[in-house]
């Protein structure tokens, strides 16, 4: 199973802050280990719930780095809504974490 | 090289200017350095392994079906909080000075009934694997991040390891008849364009410890202060010391000592 992500949410007026980090080799597929390409492993779609309600889905490609760090903010936040995160690579594996809208300091 | 780059639905990097960078820099070519990695480190890839560590730490695991949570890290059992900043010290149940790393490999033995032989096998990180014990001092490391270093000096064994480490520091051999103060024994010395921090000086003995365990955005790898200072024997040209031996805790209890009393960051980002 795929390692989990640490998702930050921080609420700043009435947009939360959210920043993911996911744990993902995100092979490029041109990467050689010894004379074999390593095959492409990459994350292709990033969707994000607030309160279960979609608020983006993303198709990235395998140019974006290893353990990636995903930021954006969502407008109409309040403290204690739920900001979930799933992610669904080449493989067809899949990760999903959630965390709670914390108020800003 | 592949860094963690951050891309963002809303670029939220450009809004803050970045706090001063570290006081410790003087040149300026550091200086660019230490921007990079303040930048860095506010979402910093280590915060993966210390997530994994954590879950690691708490689950029952091993031949023994046993979690960690009984592990004494120095502050009594199951303590995590401030325990890496007070260490190498002294066990009793062990009778040797044990840094963070060889103290989680002690637990993982003698609790959850791993094989010190399978844990030492392949015990640092590559780009596809990070062992066990590397994830949970990065989790430990964590709960101490803002306090400062106070690796204890009270009892004799904890003095002689450091004399030990001293010596090994001092130690010249091998084919380039070097020791680790020939770059880290004065000041004002450099590799390339890489600053060498004089470990002797306490001011400059914290660049031994801060920001390990680190992320090394070279290959997107976590790696401990016990794969950094088994590397300095390779880079020496010395035998490989073992792990988790003894030798590699009198090291860091010389540098860590040296260093007590400032603060420690909490784990780093490394390039």
């Amino acid at each position: 199973m795929a390692d989990p992500m640490k998702i930050r949410a921080t609420l700043q007026g009435d947009v939360a802050d959210v920043r993911v980090l996911m744990a993902h080799p995100m092979e490029t597929g041109q990467r050689k280990q010894g004379d074999k390409l390593v095959p492409l492993h990459f994350i292709q779609t990033i969707s994000a719930q607030l309160n279960g309600r979609t608020v983006f889905n993303a198709d990235i490609s395998q140019a974006i780095s290893r353990n990636p760090v995903f930021a954006f903010k969502v407008k109409g936040a309040k403290a204690g809504d739920k900001i979930s995160v799933t992610w669904t690579d080449n493989k067809g594996e899949k990760r999903s974490d959630e965390t709670e809208v914390r108020a800003g300091s | 090289m592949r860094h963690a780059l951050v891309l963002g639905v809303v670029a939220a990097m450009a809004a803050a200017p970045w706090p001063h960078a570290l006081a410790q820099t003087e040149d300026p070519v550091s200086a660019e350095f230490d921007k990079f990695r303040e930048v860095l480190e506010k979402d910093n890839p280590a915060e993966l392994w210390e997530v994994k560590g954590e879950q690691l730490w708490r689950t029952p695991g091993g031949p023994k079906k046993a979690s960690l949570e009984k592990c004494d890290l120095g502050l009594g059992p199951g303590v995590v909080k401030g325990a890496y900043a007070q260490m190498p010290r002294y066990f009793a149940d062990v009778d040797r000075v044990m840094d963070a790393e060889a103290r989680i490999v002690h637990c993982m033995i003698t609790l959850q009934g791993f094989t010190y032989a399978e844990l030492a096998k392949a015990p640092f990180s590559s780009a596809t694997r990070t062992p066990d014990p590397v994830s949970i001092v990065t989790y430990v490391a964590a709960q101490s991040a803002g306090m400062k270093f106070a690796a204890p000096q009270g009892h004799p064994k904890e003095k002689a390891t450091y004399a030990a480490g001293k010596e090994i520091f001092f130690y010249r051999a091998g084919t380039f008849d070097f020791s680790c103060a020939s770059c880290h024994g004065v000041d004002d010395k450099r590799i390339r364009t890489q600053p060498l921090p004089n470990f002797t000086k306490p001011e400059q003995a914290i660049r031994a410890v801060l920001g390990w365990p680190g992320y090394r955005m070279t290959g997107g790898v976590m790696h401990s202060l016990q794969w950094r200072l088994t590397d300095c024997f390779r880079q020496q040209r010395f035998p490989k010391p073992d792990y988790t031996s003894e030798t590699l805790s009198a090291l860091m209890t010389y540098v860590t000592v040296n260093a007590n009393g400032q603060v420690y960051k909490g784990p780093g980002i490394k390039r």
